[in-house]
C-alpha cells in the first residue's frame, strides 16, 4: 500500500467526524438561524404581528450587542491564546468613570471635542493599565490567567468604584452623546463604531502576525517557542487588547447613558465570554474568530430582547443563555473526541 | 552514492559532560557525512540525549568540540543552531496542531503581502511553498491546507521533516522518529529518511529498534554509560554485536 492509512481515512466519504466538526463550525450560524425564526413565528402565530421586520427591533438588538460584543472582541484573542480575562466588566467600568470625569472637568475648559478627544485618550491609556499588570502578572510571573485576572477583577472594581465615589457620574458633552446615542441613515452611531473596531480587530486576527502568532501559542505554546515567538511580549500585548477593547466598551456606555458608572460591565463579563464560546472558540484555546463571536453576541442579545418581546419573565433569559453554552462546549467537545489526533495510526 | 572522501558536515570531538558529579558523556568523537544516517544507540542513561543536546545548542559541553561544515562552532542556544542548519526533531514535534501544514512551515517567519496597503499574510504562498518543499521529499499530503491535528502521526513527521529541509537543515537529528508510529506509517519515515539521504542531508537517528537501525542507517555508533563504545558501518556487523556493544558483554 503506497498511500498512508489515515489518508485513506481522510479521502472517504462524509463520516460521523466529518459531520460533527462541520456542526461544530457551523453552530453559530445553526442557533441565529433557529432563534430568528422561533421569536418570528411567535411574533406571527401568536401576536399577529412581525418580529425580524421590524426596524426598530433589529436597531435595539444592535445598539443591545455593542457593548457585550466589543468585550468579547478582545476575549477572543485572550482565549483563542490559551487564556481568559476575568477582569474586563470592571475595566469597562474604570474606563467609563475615567472618560465622566475627564470631560466634565475640561469641557469648561477646552470645549466639548477636545475634552472627549482628551478623555477618550486618558480613559484608554488607563484601562491599559490593568491589562499590562494582567498581561505581566501571567507572561512572567507563570500565575494562571483565571487567577491573575481574578485578582485584577477585584482591584479594578474597587478603583473604579472609589474613584466615581460610590455613585454614577452624570455627563454632559455633546459629542460624546452623538457617538452614543447619534444614527445615521437609520444606523445608530455606535453600532457604526462597534463595526469598525470588529473590522480593525478581524484585520489583526485574521491577516497579521500577531494574530497568527495568537493561534499559534493557543495551539502548542512550545510551537511557538520553537518558532522563535517571544511568547511573553504577545501574552502581555493580549492582555492589554481584552482591557483596551473593555475601555472602549466603557467609553461608549458613557455615550449611551450619558452616565459613567463603575458597574457599568459587572453583568458583561460571563456574556463575554459566552459569545466567545457560542461563537465557536474553543477555551482550551487554538481556534476561534471574530465573526464567530459576533454572530455569538447577536444570539445573546437576541435572547434578551426577543425573550422580552414575547413576554416571558426576564430570568428565563439565564436559563435560555446557559443552555446556549452548554450545547456549544458539548458540540465542540464531541467533537475533538471524535475528530481529535491520531498520533496512534 | 555518497562519497568516502568527502569533508564531514559534522564533526564531534572529545565531547565531555558533567552533571554534577555523574559523568554522562566522556571524550565522545565521531563524525557524519553530507547524504549519510548514523544511528545513535545505546541503552537508557547512555547518554543518547544528553549528546544530541550538546550538538543541538541546548547543552553547552564541558570540553571538547563541535565542528560543523568544518569550522567549530559555540551554540548558544537551538535557535542559533537551527539557523545554521542544525535541526532537532523532538517526539512532541513542535507542530502546531490548530494551523495548516503551510502556517507550521513557515510559523515565525511568514511571508507578507500588501493589500491596500495593509501587510497581510501571504497564505497561498505559504501554502504553495510547503507544497514544493514536501514534493521534494515525495511527501504527500491530502488536504494541505487542513489543521495538521487532521494528519497520522507520519505525516506530522514528514511536516516536521519538511520544515526543517525547507529551512535548509543540512544535519536533521531525530529523537525516535517512529517511536509513536503504526508499523506501515514506520515504513514511510524510513523511506523519508533515505529520501533526505539522497538530498546530501546528514541525518543521526536515535532509536531503540534495531531492525529499523539496519534497515536505514550507513554507520552505527553505540554509546554506554557516556563512553563511545564502538562505531560499526551497517555492512560490517549484525544487531548481535550491537547488543553486545550496548550492554558491554
Amino acid at each position: 500500500m503506497p498511500g498512508l492509512t489515515s489518508a485513506n481515512k481522510l479521502s472517504a466519504p462524509p463520516s460521523p467526524a466529518r459531520i460533527v466538526a462541520w456542526l461544530a463550525s457551523a453552530r453559530a450560524w445553526l442557533f441565529l438561524i433557529v432563534l430568528m425564526i422561533f421569536f418570528e413565528g411567535f411574533a406571527q402565530l401568536r401576536l399577529g404581528t412581525t418580529f425580524l421586520f421590524n426596524p426598530f427591533n433589529l436597531q435595539s438588538i444592535a445598539v443591545f450587542t455593542v457593548q457585550p460584543l466589543l468585550l468579547a472582541l478582545g476575549q477572543t484573542f485572550v482565549i483563542i491564546s490559551g487564556g481568559i480575562d476575568l477582569s474586563v466588566g470592571f475595566t469597562m467600568g474604570f474606563a467609563a468613570v475615567i472618560v465622566s470625569h475627564m470631560v466634565n472637568l475640561l469641557d469648561p475648559e477646552v470645549g466639548p471635542w477636545l475634552s472627549l478627544v482628551i478623555g477618550v485618550i486618558v480613559a484608554l491609556v488607563g484601562t491599559a493599565v490593568p491589562g499590562l499588570i494582567n498581561g505581566l502578572l501571567i507572561a512572567r510571573l507563570r500565575i494562571p490567567p483565571f487567577i491573575g485576572t481574578l485578582g485584577m477583577y477585584g482591584v479594578a472594581r474597587g478603583v473604579a468604584f472609589l474613584l466615581a465615589g460610590g455613585t454614577t457620574i452624570p455627563v454632559n458633552n455633546a459629542p460624546l452623546a452623538y457617538f452614543g446615542t447619534g444614527v445615521i441613515a437609520g444606523i445608530p452611531v455606535i453600532v457604526i463604531v462597534a463595526l469598525v473596531i470588529l473590522l480593525a480587530l478581524h484585520y489583526m486576527l485574521s491577516h497579521t502576525r500577531f494574530g497568527q502568532y495568537t493561534y499559534a501559542l493557543g495551539g502548542s505554546r512550545p510551537a511557538a517557542v520553537r518558532a522563535g515567538i517571544d511568547v511573553r511580549k504577545l501574552t502581555v500585548w493580549l492582555y492589554v487588547l481584552s482591557a483596551v477593547c473593555a475601555g472602549l466598551s466603557g467609553i461608549l456606555y458613557t455615550g449611551r447613558f450619558l452616565a459613567g458608572a463603575a458597574q457599568a460591565g459587572e453583568p458583561l463579563l460571563l456574556d463575554s465570554i459566552a459569545a466567545v464560546v457560542i461563537g465557536g472558540a474553543s477555551l482550551f484555546g487554538g481556534s476561534g474568530s471574530l465573526i464567530g463571536t459576533l454572530i455569538g453576541a447577536l444570539i445573546i442579545a437576541l435572547i434578551q430582547y426577543g425573550l422580552v418581546f414575547v413576554n416571558v419573565e426576564p430570568f428565563w433569559q439565564f436559563v435560555a443563555v446557559g443552555v446556549v453554552i452548554i450545547i456549544s462546549v458539548l458540540v465542540d467537545q464531541s467533537q475533538k473526541r471524535i475528530g481529535g489526533v491520531r498520533q496512534d495510526e | 552514492m555518497n562519497e568516502p572522501a568527502q569533508q564531514p558536515i559534522l564533526e564531534v570531538a572529545r565531547v565531555t559532560k558533567r552533571f554534577g558529579g555523574v559523568q554522562a558523556l566522556s571524550r565522545v568523537t565521531f563524525s557524519l557525512a553530507p547524504g549519510e544516517v548514523l544511528a545513535l544507540a545505546g541503552d537508557n542513561g547512555a547518554g543518547k540525549s544528553t549528546l544530541i543536546k550538546i550538538i543541538s545548542g541546548v547543552f553547552r559541553p564541558d570540553d571538547g568540540e563541535i565542528r560543523y561544515n568544518g569550522q567549530a562552532v559555540h551554540f548558544e542556544n537551538p535557535h542559533q543552531a537551527r539557523h545554521a542548519g542544525i535541526e532537532t526533531i523532538y517526539q512532541d514535534l513542535a507542530l502546531a496542531d490548530n494551523l495548516d501544514v503551510g502556517a507550521n512551515v513557515f510559523l515565525g517567519r511568514e511571508p507578507m503581502r500588501r493589500v491596500f496597503g495593509f501587510p497581510v499574510i501571504d497564505r497561498k504562498r505559504m501554502l504553495a511553498e510547503a507544497q514544493k518543499s514536501l514534493s521534494v521529499l515525495d511527501i504527500e499530503i491530502p488536504g494541505i491546507d487542513r489543521p495538521v491535528r487532521q494528519l497520522s502521526g507520519g505525516q506530522r513527521q514528514a511536516v516536521a521533516i519538511g520544515r526543517a529541509i525547507h529551512w535548509k537543515a543540512r544535519v536533521l537529528i531525530m529523537d525516535e522518529p517512529t517511536a509513536a508510529l503504526g508499523v506501515p506509517e514506520q515504513r514511510k519515515v524510513m523511506t523519508l529518511i533515505e529520501t533526505l539521504k539522497a538530498n546530501g542531508v546528514g541525518v543521526i537517528f536515535i532509536s531503540h529498534n534495531l531492525a529499523d537501525i539496519f534497515a536505514v542507517a550507513d554507520r552505527i555508533a553505540v554509546l554506554r554509560r557516556g563512553i563511545l563504545a564502538g562505531e560499526r558501518k551497517v555492512a560490517d556487523t549484525n544487531p548481535d554485536e550491537v547488543v553486545r556493544l550496548m550492554v558491554g558483554v
